[in-house]
């Protein structure tokens, strides 16, 4: 239930060498025409508030379902929904640092990584949002994440091998990414959307006990026989269905955030050269695991990497991705 | 009586719905006059944290370049315009006669290597990027914001409620494109 999603800088490593900044001079090239980034996040908008509309309204009808299906005992959802509440609570307002706790980030030192420091800032002004707190992880897989439930309590990270492998370009296209997820509350979304999984998983669970001890008892107040019948295969299909929309809603934020990030930098190609690289490689994030994946900017879990698994990863493909960035 | 309800609460809803939209377009349209203006001053900031750097910038390159007298007057006096500037007009003139001496004097600062190797100027350097940078980040979120705001003033129908209260068009930040032809001061 961790929210983060998922950029390089100069260390000592890149030479500081121009005195107009690399992406002013990029500039000169032909830029993406700004319209079509619009259309991009306006269209991406409407796809995730139908994908919600329809998850609430799926699960309404399974509470509707069920509810005549069997008669009533709202106790055991009520606490189980309490429960819930709970865990919602805590990781919204504790996730950030447990997520940044587990991959042992430490925070930027402005002097040893002052480009570092300088992009996020940047970033956050032309995105009009409160400076994040910066990190770094020290791993060479190349990946980078963002945290926390609201602009003014954010955090990005980056690991080390970002650092290296990307160039400036290529790492303020991530950060712009990781800036927009920040803009565009999509770690208080990815949270609501998990606690409706979290719901529907529960009344499904619970729905199928029911019906389990249903044969042991008289029935009384039930609901006719297909009812039941159909109650049950939804409390079997349900969480599958939660999940499948979740999944979905994930990617629609992936493309919003990459398409959000090039309109701050003005340059897609950026952040594709920079997807290019890092789903390229191929060594794997110590940190992450299946609980944290869906922050990171790639998939860090190799094995969900590929076109044939997107419809169970969080994130949509590297390919893709790209190739959307480079229509721009 | 029902019937009496009945005809209150429609006068509720026909009086009460013009009412609501009326409040929630004037209050998007003062936020987004506000956003703009803070944007506009977020410009100011970083154009300002440029000008401080330059007292250090301009130590560190005496230590090496003394001879470079004129090229070093001339930024602190493009500093200390900037820094009398009042009206906007005067502002954008001496932030462009800034961004010149300055480029004048890294252009300069190309033929004194070991002023190259100093770590405080390197770090100058960077946080000079950093900040132009900045600017033009700045500049383009002000954009954005003036797009929005003129967007809510002229689309139906916030754009009678911005007449009716007389918000006006904001202009856009324009740059003047100065010669980009900056030395490269590259290390390659």
């Amino acid at each position: 239930m961790f929210s983060g999603t998922g950029h390089k800088g100069a260390g000592s490593g890149l030479p500081i060498g121009s005195i107009s900044s690399s992406r002013s001079s990029e500039n000169e090239k032909k830029g993406p025409r700004a319209s079509m980034i619009y259309e991009e996040i306006a269209a991406n908008k409407r796809r995730s508030f139908l994908l919600i509309s329809f998850f609430v309204m799926f699960l309404l009808a399974l509470g509707w379902i069920f509810g005549m299906s069997y008669g009533a005992g709202e106790a055991g959802v009520a606490m189980a929904l309490a429960v819930a509440l709970v865990i919602s609570l805590v990781t919204f307002f504790w996730g950030d640092k447990m997520v940044l706790g587990i991959s042992r980030a430490r925070p930027v030192d402005r002097k040893q990584n002052p480009y570092l420091a300088n992009v996020v800032e940047g970033l956050a002004i032309a995105a009009g949002v409160p400076t994040p707190k910066a990190f770094v992880i020290d791993d060479s897989a190349p990946n980078a994440f963002a945290t926390g439930r609201n602009p003014e309590n954010s955090s990005v990270a980056v690991t080390t091998g970002l650092l290296k492998k990307l160039n400036r370009l290529e790492l303020e296209g991530v950060i712009a990414h990781e800036i927009s997820h920040i803009k565009n509350f999509d770690i208080r979304y990815a949270m609501l959307v998990a606690v409706l999984v979290g719901t529907v998983a529960l009344v499904s669970d619970w729905m199928r006990r029911s019906f389990f001890y249903r044969g042991r008892r008289k029935k009384g107040g039930a609901g006719s026989g297909l009812i039941v019948v159909v109650a049950l295969v939804l409390a079997i299909l349900a969480p599958v269905i939660a999940q499948l929309i979740r999944l979905a809603l994930s990617r629609q934020r992936e493309y919003l955030a990459d398409a959000s990030g090039a309109l701050l930098t003005r340059y897609p190609e950026g952040l594709a050269s920079a997807l290019e690289k890092i789903s390229k490689d191929t060594e794997p994030l110590e940190a992450a695991n299946k609980a944290t994946a869906h922050l990171y900017i790639v998939n860090p879990l190799l094995e969900h990497r590929g076109k044939l698994n997107s419809l169970f990863s969080t994130h949509p493909p590297a390919e893709e991705r790209i190739k959307r960035l480079r229509a721009m | 009586m029902g019937g009496a309800f009945v005809v209150l609460f429609f006068i509720l809803v026909v009086l009460g719905v013009p009412v609501l939209i009326l409040i929630l377009l004037y209050n998007k349209l003062v936020r987004l006059r506000n956003r703009s203006e803070n944007a506009w001053h977020q410009i100011d900031v970083q154009l300002q944290k440029r000008a401080d750097l330059v007292p250090n910038l301009v130590e560190t390159v005496k230590g090496y370049a003394q001879h470079e007298k004129s090229v070093l007057e001339e930024v602190t006096k493009a500093r200390s315009i900037y820094s009398q500037a009042g009206t906007m007009k005067e502002k954008a003139d001496a932030t462009n006669m800034l961004t010149g001496a300055l480029k004048t004097l890294f252009a300069v600062a190309e033929n004194y290597p070991e002023l190259k190797a100093n770590q405080n100027f390197l770090l100058l350097q960077e946080e000079l990027s950093g900040i132009e940078s900045k600017i033009a980040y700045a500049r383009q979120f002000y954009n954005d914001v003036v797009l929005s705001f003129n967007n809510a003033q002229q689309v139906f129908p916030s754009n009678i409620i911005a007449g009716w209260f007389g918000f006006k068009l904001r202009e856009y930040f324009e740059i003047e494109e100065t010669k980009r032809d900056v030395p490269k001061v590259d290390f390659k």
